[in-house]
């Protein structure tokens, strides 16, 4: 048992030590890094913000890096307890897309048959619909309250693509030997599924995993800015919706850094999620290594 | 043809169970619903017999009436599909044919810093939601420099018709949204255009066109580009269908009366008939791309083509 967790930790060792090697990887692990250390951290260390309406959309100073927002709270602090809720519904959205994919997938593509046609017929229809108008009429009809939600809202219409790229990998590996050695062997299908072709995925779903989480961002902060997520508590979009309809910013008055401080988070959180994946998509493919 | 017909029922399903959810939890949308009956909008009726009735009605061309701006909803869709369509082909045209010619050239050239440069305006653009390259794109140009009208689809001082002066407007205002789109799209048709470009630049039947003394120029368009270009037709219709789906944000943005912005308004105001209406055109042009790509394919590779 022992020996395995070993093998598991230097397996983790080399994954780190190749996304580290690769440059592009690097800078985006290190501009994840610092997110999720600010998501993690920061709402621990930060009181809940007052308002303070003498001193509101302050320009940047001192005593507030990023200035103040239109009730006179600290831009910079509010970017820091907004990461979390970032985080976490693109990380939720990511986790039930890439889940549903890959039951979806595998399933469709181990199985055959009619499960196959049912199925792709199913995802071929999701795939069809564009996918932020859907989302935009599902976050009317389910109540968004809290990140688990909304990542589950907006992860419902992202899999689609995932799941067929799994089925035709899982198809792809089916008749290989190693394979067909595990079924005449006897070995039940839960478990060639689990030892035989997860990790074979596993580097394709990492990769898709960021790039839904990026899709999710951009979706959820999209929906916010129309106003169609009635969402409570700190999140970038809600920053950038603020200032856009109650400040004012596109006039550029002195909201301007209001406006553009979430924006910029947002796009750095994105280029982070694009290095990262293309670093993880070399370090996790063998056939990509130099 | 199959999957215009397949993906069709499922859309108004989809917006019905979207009403029926709304009609239980709100009691005053109930009351409306009920004087809304008259508009072929019946909650009591089984939700198949709803379905087929308003296939039967869209066969007619009759989409029902819309709640908000008492108007037929065919009407509606016909003048907001129009403008969703101008903006949407010609930013996709121009970044498509862009992109195509920019990835042979950096292909060819196998520049080092042209490489760069188109990996730096990747992340730039690649990592910004067009939404926001929007944003960006009004404060600059329409606030700041005041050079472009930001909102609507045209002045109100000119008459709609075939004159210089209403062109010109239409124009005008379609230039900031096409940015919009053109900007965000344009890297990641250059780089699936330069990564084909180079596997067929390898190939044995340009460097045979080479060595026959071919002219540079008749390699790259007839034996690099014609070869490089297939595999990108296919994403055109994935491509169309994706800035549809975006057309939502940046139409409100823009104040631009197509599809998205009305689908909007539709939410914003529970008016579901144009809801739907709305939401079928968007699966219908997006159907109509998919097989007017397979058409393009097949025209372009004469690999395909019947002798």
């Amino acid at each position: 048992m022992s020996g395995r967790k070993n093998d598991r930790l230097a397996g983790v060792r080399a994954f780190f030590a190749v996304i580290w090697r690769n440059p592009m990887s690097r800078v985006g692990f290190l501009i994840l890094l610092v997110f999720l250390l600010m998501a993690v951290f920061g709402p621990m260390l930060i009181p809940e913000l007052k308002s303070d309406y003498a001193n509101r959309l302050q320009p940047p100073s001192r005593e507030h890096w990023l200035g103040t927002d239109l009730a006179g709270k600290d831009t910079f602090l509010q970017l820091v307890l907004g990461s979390r809720n970032v985080l976490l519904v693109a990380a939720y959205a990511g986790l039930f897309a890439v889940l549903i994919a890959a039951v979806v997938g595998i399933v469709s593509g181990l199985q055959g048959g009619v499960v196959d046609q049912v199925l792709m017929l199913f995802t071929n229809v999701v795939l069809t619909m564009p996918s932020f108008p859907v989302t935009m009429i599902l976050s009317m009809v389910i109540r968004i309250t809290d990140p688990l939600v909304f990542g589950l809202v907006l992860s419902l219409w992202s899999w689609a693509g995932l799941a067929k790229a799994i089925r035709s990998q899982v198809l792809s590996l089916k008749h290989r030997e190693f394979i067909e050695a595990s079924r005449l062997l006897g070995i039940s299908k839960l478990n060639i599924i689990r030892y035989d072709i997860l990790p074979n995925l596993v580097s394709y779903i990492a990769v898709n995993f960021i790039s839904i989480m990026k899709g999710a961002i951009t979706s959820s902060v999209g929906l916010m800015i129309l106003g169609l997520v009635p969402f409570q508590g700190n999140h970038w979009g809600v920053m950038i919706q603020v200032a856009l309809s109650q400040t004012g910013a596109l006039m550029g008055s002195a909201s301007m850094v209001y406006f553009l401080a979430p924006v910029v988070c947002l796009m750095l959180f994105q280029l982070g999620c694009y290095f990262f994946a293309n670093g993880l998509d070399e370090a996790l493919n063998p056939r990509l290594r130099a | 043809m199959f999957l215009v017909i397949q993906n069709m029922p499922g859309n108004p399903v989809e917006t019905l169970a979207a009403e029926i959810s709304r009609t239980e939890n709100l009691e005053m949308e109930l009351a409306i619903a009920k004087a809304k009956s008259i508009l072929n909008y019946d909650p009591d009726i089984p939700i198949m017999q709803r379905l087929l009735n308003y296939l039967a009605g869209v066969l007619r061309g009759n989409l029902g009436e819309s709640m908000a701006y008492h108007k037929p909803v065919v009407d509606l869709v016909l003048g907001a599909l129009p403008w969703t369509l101008l903006v949407l082909t010609v930013s996709l045209t121009l970044s498509f044919s862009v992109g195509v010619i920019a990835g042979i050239f950096i292909a060819w050239k196998r520049k080092r810093w042209l490489n760069a440069l188109l990996n730096v305006w990747q992340s730039i653009f690649g990592s910004i939601p067009d939404y926001i390259v929007a944003y960006l794109l009004i404060f600059i140009f329409a606030v700041r420099l005041g050079w472009l009208p930001a909102r609507g689809p045209y002045s109100a001082e000119v008459t709609p018709g075939f004159n210089a002066a209403f062109i010109g407007s239409v124009v005008r205002h379609a230039i900031l949204p096409v940015m919009a789109y053109f900007l965000t799209t344009v890297a990641n048709w250059t780089i699936g255009m330069r990564a084909n470009a180079i596997g067929v630049l390898g190939e044995d039947y340009v460097a045979y066109a080479t060595a026959r003394g071919l002219p540079q120029k008749r390699i790259l368009i007839h034996y690099v580009g014609r070869n490089s270009i297939l595999p990108m037709i296919t994403s055109l219709a994935i491509s169309f269908g994706f800035m549809f789906g975006g057309s939502p944000l940046i139409e409100n943005l823009f104040i631009y009366p197509g599809v998205g912005y009305y689908l909007n308004k539709a939410i914003a105001r529970r008016d579901y008939p144009l809801m739907q209406g709305m939401y079928f055109i968007m699966i219908v042009v997006v159907v109509l791309s998919g097989l007017l790509a397979e058409r393009l394919y097949v025209v372009l590779n004469p690999r395909l083509r019947e002798r």
